[in-house]
């Protein structure tokens, strides 16, 4: 690990006005340690902003507002998101470990970077890690990257099982930043890799996290989170998917559905979900739009098994939500 | 604790910082970039909490801090000021408090349940067993599993890890 200057911040204010160039805000620190350990960041300053008031999650407009600073197992087990919002729950369960989740917050999980191996490794060329030096996963090692909105110089994916729910729940960002303070809906915080795959989010330099709102409708019927990977936990996701629907009987009023594991960010498809809407809830509804999804999946050299699993757990996903069973945590086999 | 906001610290200077360990109040001096999993081993000689794949992936440094269980190589020492934090060599003291005696129920039911062949991800094994216990999610044989799958095991002794998890549990040992 680098050498750098450490600053503890106590208002989002102080926070904001030690950011410059080269400096990172650091919380849980369990993705930013972990990549300044291989040098992917050297960031010469460090500003802690644990101890910004961030922590709480609160009743906001109908629904709930969590701090930025609310560790991932924190709002998993608090009693009004599993009660509302259990899809959140079961997204944040899903991912990572029992001691990664009680440090890691709520703002550091939207702000995860990729887990290509290139990215990861420094001796090798990458484009989101050095802008211009190539991206040697195109045409290389490439099983668990991306069918989605890939472009030539990037084919990385977002990692988290978190933002995949919070996509589906339409959530937005709240940050506090050198300009104010501003909203971000879900679906324009993170970015496509274009010609830019460095920049993750449309996060301006120096601004922070301060809130994630959820709002009112949770889907805490209907809903599922499927999450498919190498073993059966502790694992990136290969796909995993974020189901919901509100129901009339066996009618699809709304539906919603967003995937992990095959994008730069939450993978949806508006004209899919808008396709569900006045539909029977029946396993030929959901396959016909699953094939309009993947129909714009392009594999790489290794992973074109994903376009297949992609295809197969979206119509399970919607089964799962439809039915109101939604993948058991701890049993992992798959009704 | 001091909540106020501390000046830029230029990167040679070394930060006072106030940890109690295993019930032993520490005035330290740390650079920024140590890790709570290098200062406990290299500084403090406590090298019970052990050093396995140091990114998080493991498990093998879990710890305690403030009854929490977390990755001690993810951890910067200078962001828990004022912290408690136990290690392994903890874990008999708060058995102690309880009025069990010398080890920890877990320590003692890893041994009955011959729950660890080279041992080495032991230590982290049961911190992360008495924080999943204190966590209190965790019930059925299925559900220890997913909760501790932040603990990995190269020797594969996990059927005897659980067994030994369930025994303390169920007598109601949880610290």
């Amino acid at each position: 690990m680098n050498r750098f200057e450490y600053v503890r911040a106590g208002t989002v204010a102080e926070a904001v006005g030690a950011f410059g160039a080269g400096a990172r805000f650091i919380a849980g620190g369990t993705n930013l340690l972990d990549l300044m350990k291989y040098e992917v960041e050297k960031p010469g300053r460090l500003i802690d902003i644990t101890h910004l008031p961030l922590k709480g999650i609160e009743e906001a407009n109908g629904g709930l507002r969590l701090g930025a600073l609310a560790t991932n197992a924190n709002v998993a087990y608090d009693s009004r998101v599993a009660e509302r919002y259990p899809l959140l729950r079961n997204a944040i369960l899903a991912g990572a470990s029992a001691q990664l989740r009680n440090a890691a917050t709520t703002g550091g999980n939207l702000l995860q970077r990729t887990r290509c191996y290139y990215f990861y490794d420094a001796g090798t060329p990458c484009n989101k890690r050095e802008p211009g030096s190539g991206c040697p996963a195109i045409g290389g090692v490439n099983r668990i990257h991306a069918i989605f909105g890939t472009s030539d110089q990037c084919i990385a994916t977002h990692p988290s099982d978190m933002c995949i729910a919070l996509s589906a729940l339409e959530a937005t960002v709240q940050v506090s930043g050198p300009d104010g303070e501003r909203s971000i809906p879900f679906a324009e915080f993170h970015r496509l890799p274009g010609n830019e795959p460095q920049k993750d989010t449309n996060l301006k330099p120096g601004e922070i996290i301060v809130a994630v709102d959820l709002p009112e409708q949770g889907f805490s019927r209907n809903y599922t989170y499927l999450k498919l990977r190498d073993r059966l936990s502790y694992a990136f996701a290969l796909v995993s998917v974020a189901a919901a629907l509100d129901l009339d009987g066996d009618t699809i009023k709304t539906a919603r559905l967003a995937l992990g594991g095959v994008a730069h960010k939450p993978w949806r498809n508006i004209q899919a979900e808008a396709e569900l809407a006045g539909k029977p809830a029946t396993r030929e509804t959901f396959a016909k739009v699953a094939d309009m999804i993947v129909a714009e999946a392009k594999p790489q050299s290794e992973n074109g098994f994903k376009i297949e699993l992609a295809r197969r757990a979206i119509v399970r996903g919607l089964e799962q939500a439809a039915a109101g069973t939604p993948q058991s945590l701890s049993d992992k086999r798959i009704q | 604790m001091q909540l106020e906001q501390s000046p830029p610290v230029s990167a040679d200077t070394p930060i006072g910082i106030t940890l109690t360990i295993n019930g032993q109040r520490r005035e330290l001096q740390v650079t920024p970039w140590t890790t709570l999993l290098d200062l406990l081993r290299e500084r403090l000689d406590l090298t019970g909490t052990k050093k396995g794949c140091d990114h998080g992936q493991c498990g093998a440094c879990t710890v305690l801090v403030n009854g929490t269980r977390v990755n001690s190589c993810l951890t910067l020492a200078v962001m828990k000021d004022g912290a408690e934090i136990t290690t392994v060599e903890g874990l008999a003291s708060l058995g102690e408090r309880k009025g069990s005696n010398a080890l920890h129920p877990i320590q003692e039911a890893f041994i009955e349940h011959d729950a660890f062949q080279c041992g080495y991800c032991t230590p982290g094994q049961l911190c992360s067993a008495v924080g999943m216990m204190e966590e209190g999610h965790a019930h059925s044989r299925e559900e220890i599993r997913e909760a501790m799958s932040g603990n990995i095991c190269r020797c594969g002794a996990y059927t005897n890890i659980v067994d030994a998890i369930e025994d303390v549990m169920h007598q109601g040992g949880a610290r």
